[in-house]
């Protein structure tokens, strides 16, 4: 067990980087964040909202970068399960419970389902062995997962019933709703639940084990790929969290596109804090978040369509100045 | 002297579907004419796709995108600047070579993973800026083109997707295929060998792109409009989806692939074994089955067949962008 322990030592859940640039840079634009807030309450009222944005597209980066640490896939299926997850909360919430029963059933179901997805769908791809073709199958799965949702419950919008009053808070001429603000907590204390488990629980620090040392944690008698399917389990729960918070916005509407776009925000979220890190994907979530919200209100020409291109215009810079995001390692490849 | 046989082999089989093709509108209704069209239009997508990401293992999944900008330079060449249909095609190829080299230059730096992300990425964003310059693409509502008669389009769809499949054949078989499959097979041993990566890798997207742009400017005349959702994320995906079941790396695999396609949901809908709605599901299992169990796809199947026991496992698995892990 020491020599995994060891070997987790050396690759932390937050693994800070050594230059100084980084910290300063995050620094630089949390004071100017807060010195904007001061000075106009626009500015604050766009901030706030852009962080509850950002809570969503961090949860959704978080099970990216579950899943990609434990086999080096991109999840393109992510947003799609998401979706799905969503869908059962409309339909359980259809049947008549109210919405937080209906929200707990829907994180206990998506966390099976992610487990059997990757059991059923993911799991014989894997074992042979190529990341491409681990690539394509979690393609083929985005298509199933998306179409079923069409299959199931239509092309239709849906209307999600809004977990909370619309209710709005007045803090010194500021009005911040009580929607954004719940979309930040509970996506914070998502991620957190899911830090404290990797932390402090035995089976958290037996998926860290097998995602970074498999041979290593089978030696001592983990389960690999058995901790692989709890991952995909945990990322789906995470990603349920994201589209349940989606589809309360007011700007989002339930169809079964819905978390296409978040998707490639939280892909954005996920590079920025470099693919491997989960506390980086947080920070790049919630910079995401905050700057696409900025951009839309003071600059004219960014209309809500080229947000989308916008987050792909900073996922491609900073993969081409910092190909190991903010927070990554730098990986270097032998010739 | 084997090599040749085998070569006047598929010349042969090649000849003999051509004809089939070349003969198959005298059996077939208007609507059906329209429908083969189509097919030659994924017929040039999938040979697009299978040049970069089958023979040269740069995965991309924003095919889609460059079928976009062919589509929309015959739309806007047609329908604001007063040029016929067929001129529009080379100027298609023109811009969506531009296009793919864009896009290429910093595929020089991305592998694998990073490569499925820009380029998935990629097909997201363009439909959003056709959406947002509506003096220029016409926005959500799009643009109407003048209409064809099924047969004129089948011709054109098929003859394009011939000549593109002429210039991939001479493409593929020489030394600039060679260079691509070193690409593919290890980045390392072709530096080595003298194949400068950046050119190849950048030519290789290039020209897909144009073929892409191409097939994009012959959809756009086969539906006889354009709009931003024309070329939203399913088309992309769809066409991985067509390269995969034909098989990536195969030429023969492109003609099963687009077929796939196009003609298995219309013969769920016409059989009513299922709805159209059922179609995504179908295609989703069946990429995720085939690479489970047959990773290069229907092509591989006869060769999987023959060869069955005789081969290790090893050979049946691709090898593309593994080196980047």
């Amino acid at each position: 067990m020491t020599a995994v322990v060891a070997a987790l030592e050396r690759r932390l859940w937050f693994r800070p980087s050594t230059s100084w640039i980084v910290p300063a840079a995050l620094v630089g634009v949390a004071v100017f964040l807060v010195v904007g807030s001061l000075r106009s309450s626009l500015f604050a009222q766009q901030t706030i909202s852009g962080l509850a944005n950002g809570g969503i597209y961090a949860s959704l980066a978080v099970a990216l970068v579950l899943i990609y640490r434990a086999t080096e896939v991109i999840n393109f299926a992510q947003g799609a399960l998401a979706t799905f997850t969503t869908y059962v909360a409309w339909q359980l919430m259809a049947w008549g419970l109210s919405y937080w029963p209906a929200f707990a059933c829907t994180l206990g179901i998506a966390f099976a389902g992610g487990f059997l997805v990757e059991l059923v769908a993911i799991r014989p791809v894997e074992r042979r062995g190529s990341q491409i073709t681990a690539v394509i199958a979690a393609i083929g799965l985005l298509i199933l997962v998306e179409g079923s949702v069409g299959w199931i419950w239509g092309n239709q919008v849906k209307f999600m019933p809004a977990p909370f009053p619309s209710h709005i808070y007045n803090v010194g001429g500021v009005a911040f709703s009580r929607q954004d603000l719940s979309t930040i907590g509970i996506s914070i204390a998502a991620v957190l639940v899911l830090w404290l488990f990797f932390r402090f629980t035995k089976v958290g620090l037996a998926m860290r084990a097998a995602a970074v040392r498999p041979q290593a944690a089978r030696l001592v008698g983990v389960r690999v790929s058995w901790m692989l399917s709890l991952g995909w389990g945990l990322a789906a729960v995470l990603g349920a969290v994201a589209g349940m918070m989606a589809a309360a916005s007011p700007s989002v509407l339930l169809q079964p596109s819905m978390m296409d776009g978040i998707l490639i925000y939280a892909f954005a979220a996920a590079v920025v804090g470099g693919l491997e890190s989960a506390a980086g994907a947080v920070i790049g979530a919630l910079l995401i978040g905050v700057l696409l919200n900025l951009l839309g209100s003071y600059v004219s020409w960014v209309t809500p369509q080229l947000l989308l291109p916008v987050a792909f215009v900073v996922m491609l810079i900073v993969l081409l100045v910092k190909p190991s995001g903010l927070f990554g390692r730098t990986r270097v490849r032998r010739v | 002297m084997r090599l040749r046989r085998a070569t006047a082999a598929s010349v042969a089989v090649t000849v003999v579907v051509a004809a089939v093709i070349a003969l198959l509108p005298l059996t077939l209704s208007n609507y059906h004419r329209a429908t083969g069209a189509s097919v030659a239009v994924f017929f040039v997508a999938i040979l697009a796709l299978n040049i970069v990401t089958g023979y040269t293992g740069q995965i991309s999944i924003g095919h889609g995108a460059f079928m976009a900008v062919g589509g929309y330079t015959t739309a806007i060449l047609t329908h604001d600047h007063g040029w016929s249909d067929l001129p529009t095609l080379p100027a298609a190829a023109i811009v969506g070579f531009v296009a793919g080299v864009i896009v290429g230059l910093p595929a020089l730096r991305f592998h694998g993973v990073y490569l499925a992300l820009t380029t998935f990425a990629v097909a997201l964003a363009v439909p959003q800026l056709a959406k947002n310059y509506p003096n220029f693409t016409g926005g959500t509502e799009g643009l109407a083109l003048p209409t064809h008669s099924g047969l004129w389009l089948y011709e054109v769809g098929w003859a394009v997707a011939g000549v593109m499949f002429v210039i991939a054949w001479f493409l593929l078989r020489g030394r600039t295929g060679r260079a691509f499959r070193a690409v593919r097979d290890s980045e390392v041993a072709a530096a080595s060998s003298g194949v400068t990566l950046a050119v190849y890798k950048t030519v290789a997207f290039g020209i897909s792109a144009a073929m892409a742009g191409v097939a994009g400017s012959v959809y756009v005349l086969v539906n006889n409009f354009v709009n931003p959702d024309v070329f939203g994320l399913t088309l992309s995906l769809y066409i991985l989806i067509g390269a995969v079941v034909g098989g990536l790396g195969s030429l023969w695999g492109v003609l099963v692939g687009a077929a796939f396609i196009q003609l298995l949901p219309i013969a769920l809908t016409t059989s009513h074994i299922s709805s159209s709605q059922s179609v995504p599901v179908i295609f989703g299992a069946v990429v995720i089955g085939v690479m489970a169990l047959l990773p290069l796809g229907a092509a591989n199947l006869l060769r999987v067949a023959l060869h069955f026991g005789s081969q290790s496992r090893q050979s049946s698995d691709i090898h593309l962008g593994t080196e980047g892990r």
